[in-house]
C-alpha cells in the first residue's frame, strides 16, 4: 500500500486485465484526479479481482464496517459518486453492499483465490500480513519426504487437466539422485474458457512463488522456471515484479528465510502455440527449441528439462500447495467428494449473465454453476450447451447438467473437467460449425509430429463439411468414425488423442445442427491415456 | 523501435541482444522475442547471426522462428489488432466481429497496403468471461461489438 496520509480514505480499483479491459485505468484516474486536485483525500490501492467480472470495474472503499463494492463503474461515473459520499461507503445506484457479504462471493469457499482481490498483489506486507508465507515456513521445518507425504496425503491432483495425484509426482523428482534438478511452473493456459491462472499470477503471485519454493524443497531442485504465455502480458510483468521482490525480501535466492534452501526462479514467456501448454513440448520451448511433443517414457519426472528431474505442474496445484501446509493435509482433503479432493476454481465465461471466477468443494453440479452463479446466458436466450475444460473437451447437452463437477463422474460421461472452464452457449449456436472448428483448431495448432493429428484433424474439417452438405452422408459419417477412432488410438498426445471429444460430443447430441434428427455418433468413457502419467 | 534494416544494423542488434542473454539456458525463445521488440520482426539476416552465436545451425533456428506464431518475418503495421476467436468468444459472437474486419478490407494475417494495421486472430486471451476480446498494441479490450472495433481499428480508442 502506499503511504498517503492516514486520513486518506483507501478505495480498491483491480489491475486485473479483465478489469482493465472494461476500463479499470480509466477510473482509478478518474479517483486519483479528483485526489490530486485536492478535492478529495484518496489513496488508490489497485488490487487484483474479485471475479465478480461481469461487475468489473468492481471498485471497493473500506469503511469501518467493511469494504464497500460499487460497481460497474465508468470513469463518467465517479465525480457523482465521490460527491454522493462514496469515501464513506455512502448509498448510490452502483452500490453493492459489503463485498464480503455479496451472496455469489460467500457462498464459495475461497482456498487458492483466498487473498486474490483483497490485498495490493506487489505489497510483501500485505501477503505476510494475510497469511503469506505460512506454508512455506511450516515446510521448511519439515524433511522434504514429509512434505511430499502432506501433498499426497491431501489428495491435491493436478489442476493442468489431466488429475494427476501431486505428491506422487513429487515423490519420483526426489525420489532421483541427481544434483540439479527443476521446478517448471506450467502457466501456459492456452484452453478457451480459462483464466484463473491468468488472475492468480496477477491478483497474488507471491502465492505462486512460494508454491514453487515449498515445491523445491520439497523435490531438491534449486532452479525453477515459469513458462508463462505470450498472451497475458500483465501476467508477466506483475510475475516478473513479485519475483524481484521476493529476492529483497529473501524469500528467493540463498538460504530462503534463513534456511539451507537455496532456489532461484525465471520467467519465461511462450511463442503463441497452443501445443506448449503440454509438459513435453513446454519444456522443448524453455530449451529453445520447436515446441513438438516428447514420447514419454522417459517421463519429465525423471528426465525432464534439459535431461534432469524435474516437477512439472500447472499455477492452480502449485497455489494450492501453500494452503495445504499451512492448514495441513485433513482440512484439504475433508473438501470434495469421491477421488476428487478440496476445491477447483472454476471458470465461468462465453454467454453468460454473471462471469467469472467460482471456487468451491468438488461435487457442485453444472448446472449450479450455471444457473445459481452463473444466471443463464447474458443474452437471455435459453442455455443449450457448454463445452467444459477448454477446447478439447465435450459439448454438454442440458439433460446432463446434473453431473457433479469430479474427474470420474466426468469421464464416465465421455466428457473431462480439464481446467474447469465452463463456456456457455445459448440456442443460437450451430454444433456443426463447433465440431468443425474443433478440427480446425486441431490442425491450427497440432505441433505436427504425428499423422493422425497433424494430417487427422485436416480430413476432419473436409469430412464434416460433407456431412453438413449432404455429400454421400453415411459413407462420410463412418469416416468420421473411423478418423475419431484413429485420433483418439494414434495421436502421441492429448491434442489430437482429445479432439474427438467435441466432434463426437456434438455429434451425439446435437445431430440436428449436422441433418435431422439420428444421434450420429456414439461417445465413449475418456480413458486417461497419454495425460496424467507421472 | 525500427532501425534502418540494413545487414550490419541487424548484425550488431542480433549479437548485443544475445549478449545479454548469454548467461541463460536454452536462451533462443528470450532472444528472438527480444530481437523482435528491437526490429519489429525477425528478420532473415537474423537468423545466421543467431546460428553463428548460439552455435545452432542455421535449419534449426528457421525451424524455431517459424513454429511459432508470434514470430514475424515481415514487419507488422502501426497497430496490431487481435480478434479473439476461441469459443467462449465465440458464443458471444466473435465471428461478427471478424465479419466487420473483413467488410472493412482487411484479411486477417495481413497488414494493411499502407502499413497502418495488422488484423490477426488469436485464441483465447484469458478474457473469456468479458468477450469478445480484442487486444490491440498489448492492450486488452473487453465486451467488443463491432462499433468498438471500428474504432480501435481507426486508433480512435
Ligand atoms: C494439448 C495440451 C495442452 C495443455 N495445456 C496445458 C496448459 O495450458 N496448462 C497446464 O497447466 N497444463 C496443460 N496441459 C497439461 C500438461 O501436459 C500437464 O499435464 C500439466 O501441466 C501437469 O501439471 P499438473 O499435474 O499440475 O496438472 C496440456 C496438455 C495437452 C495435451
Ligand atoms: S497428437 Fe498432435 S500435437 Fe500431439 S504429438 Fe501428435 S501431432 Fe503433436
Ligand atoms: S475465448 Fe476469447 S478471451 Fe478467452
Amino acid at each position: 500500500m502506499s503511504d498517503a496520509s492516514h486520513s486518506a480514505a483507501v478505495v480498491y480499483v483491480p489491475r486485473d486485465s479483465a478489469a482493465r479491459s472494461v476500463g479499470a485505468d480509466e477510473v482509478a484516474a478518474a479517483l486519483q484526479g479528483a485526489a490530486t486536485r485536492g478535492d478529495f483525500a484518496i489513496d488508490v490501492v489497485r488490487n487484483g479481482s474479485r471475479g465478480m467480472l461481469w461487475l468489473e470495474p468492481m471498485i471497493e472503499v473500506v469503511t469501518p464496517r467493511g469494504r464497500v463494492g460499487y460497481g460497474p463503474v465508468a470513469p463518467e461515473d465517479v465525480d457523482g459518486l465521490l460527491a454522493a459520499g462514496l469515501l464513506d461507503g455512502a448509498d448510490h445506484p452502483l452500490r453493492l453492499g459489503l463485498v464480503d457479504e455479496l451472496p455469489w462471493l460467500a457462498r464459495q469457499t475461497r482456498v487458492t483465490f483466498a487473498r486474490v482481490g483483497i490485498t495490493d498483489p506487489l505489497s510483501p506486507a500485505d501477503y505476510v500480513e494475510h497469511g503469506g508465507l505460512k506454508g512455506l515456513r511450516a515446510a521448511l521445518d519439515m524433511a522434504p519426504s514429509e512434505v511430499v507425504a502432506a501433498v499426497t496425503e491431501s489428495g491435491l491432483r493436478g489442476r493442468g487437466g489431466a488429475g494427476f495425484p501431486a505428491g506422487i509426482k513429487w515423490k519420483t523428482v526426489l525420489d532421483c539422485a541427481d544434483e540439479l534438478k527443476f521446478v517448471c511452473c506450467n502457466a501456459d493456459e492456452g484452453d478457451s474458457g480459462t483464466f484463473a491462472d491468468r488472475m492468480v499470477m496477477e491478483g497474488d503471485p507471491f502465492l505462486l512463488i512460494e508454491g514453487m519454493t515449498i515445491a523445491a524443497h520439497a523435490v531438491g531442485a534449486t532452479e525453477g522456471y515459469l513458462y508463462i504465455r505470450s498472451e497475458y502480458p500483465d501476467a508477466i510483468a506483475t510475475m516478473r515484479e513479485a519475483i524481484e521482490l521476493a529476492r529483497e525480501q529473501g524469500w528467493l535466492g540463498q538460504g530462503i528465510l534463513g534456511s539451507t534452501l537455496d532456489f532461484d526462479l525465471h520467467v519465461r514467456v511462450g511463442a503463441g502455440a497452443y501445443i506448449c501448454g503440454e509438459e513435453t513440448s513446454m519444456l522443448e520451448s524453455l530449451e529453445g527449441k520447436r515446441g513438438m511433443v516428447r514420447a514419454k517414457p522417459p517421463i519429465p519426472a525423471i528426465e525432464g528439462l534439459f535431461g534432469k528431474p524435474t516437477v512439472v505442474n500447472n499455477v492452480l496445484t502449485l497455489t494450492t500447495v501453500p494452503v495445504v501446509l499451512a492448514d495441513g493435509p485433513q482440512a484439504y482433503q475433508d473438501l470434495g467428494v469421491g477421488r476428487s479432493r478440496g476445491t477447483q476454481v472454476f471458470q465461468l465465461g462465453g454467454n453468460i449473465a454473471r462471469g467469472g471466477i467460482v471456487e468451491t468443494a468438488f461435487g457442485i453440479t453444472l448446472r449450479e454453476l450455471i444457473e445459481d452463479y452463473g444466471g443463464g446466458t447474458r443474452t437471455g436466450r435459453p442455455v443449450r450447451t457448454v463445452q467444459v475444460g477448454g477446447p478439447l473437451g465435450a459439448y454438454l447437452p442440458e439433460s446432463q447438467f446434473e453431473l457433479p463437477m469430479d474427474y470420474e463422474a466426468f469421464a464416465e460421461a465421455g466428457a473431462m473437467l480439464g481446467h474447469g472452464g465452463v463456456v456457455v452457449f445459448d440456442d443460437s449456436v450451430d454444433m456443426a460449425a463447433q465440431a468443425r472448428f474443433a478440427m480446425e483448431f486441431c490442425a491450427e495448432e497440432s505441433c505436427g509430429k504425428c499423422t493422425p493429428c497433424r494430417v487427422g484433424a485436416v480430413r476432419g474439417v473436409e469430412v464434416i463439411d460433407k456431412i453438413v452438405a449432404g455429400t454421400h452422408r453415411d459413407e462420410n459419417l463412418a469416416l468420421l468414425e473411423d478418423l475419431c477412432d484413429l485420433m483418439t488410438d494414434g495421436s502421441l498426445c492429448a491434442m489430437g488423442g482429445l479432439t474427438p471429444m467435441p466432434v463426437r460430443s456434438a455429434l451425439a447430441h446435437f445431430p440436428d445442427d449436422f441433418l435431422g434428427g439420428r444421434r450420429l455418433l456414439d461417445i465413449h468413457p475418456v480413458n486417461t491415456r497419454t495425460e496424467g502419467t507421472v | 523501435m525500427t532501425t534502418s534494416g540494413s545487414d550490419v544494423t541487424v548484425e550488431s542488434v542480433v549479437r548485443r541482444v544475445v549478449a545479454d542473454h548469454r548467461g541463460q539456458r536454452g536462451a533462443l525463445l528470450p532472444v528472438l522475442h527480444a530481437v523482435q521488440a528491437e526490429l519489429g520482426h525477425v528478420p532473415q539476416e537474423a537468423i545466421p547471426v543467431l546460428a553463428d552465436e548460439l552455435n545452432l545451425s542455421r535449419a534449426d533456428v528457421h525451424g524455431v522462428v517459424t513454429f511459432y506464431h508470434d514470430f514475424r518475418r515481415e514487419p507488422a503495421g502501426r497497430t496490431t489488432v487481435r480478434i479473439c476467436r476461441a469459443e467462449a468468444c465465440q458464443a458471444l459472437g466473435a465471428d461478427g466481429l471478424v465479419s466487420y474486419a473483413r467488410e472493412a478490407g482487411l484479411t486477417l494475417g495481413e497488414t494493411t497496403a499502407d502499413g497502418t494495421v495488422t488484423v490477426e486472430q488469436v485464441f483465447c486471451l484469458g478474457n473469456c468471461a468479458l468477450g469478445p476480446s480484442v487486444e490491440a498494441n498489448g492492450r486488452l479490450y473487453g465486451r467488443v461489438g463491432p462499433a468498438r472495433l471500428g474504432s480501435i481499428l481507426n486508433g480512435t480508442v
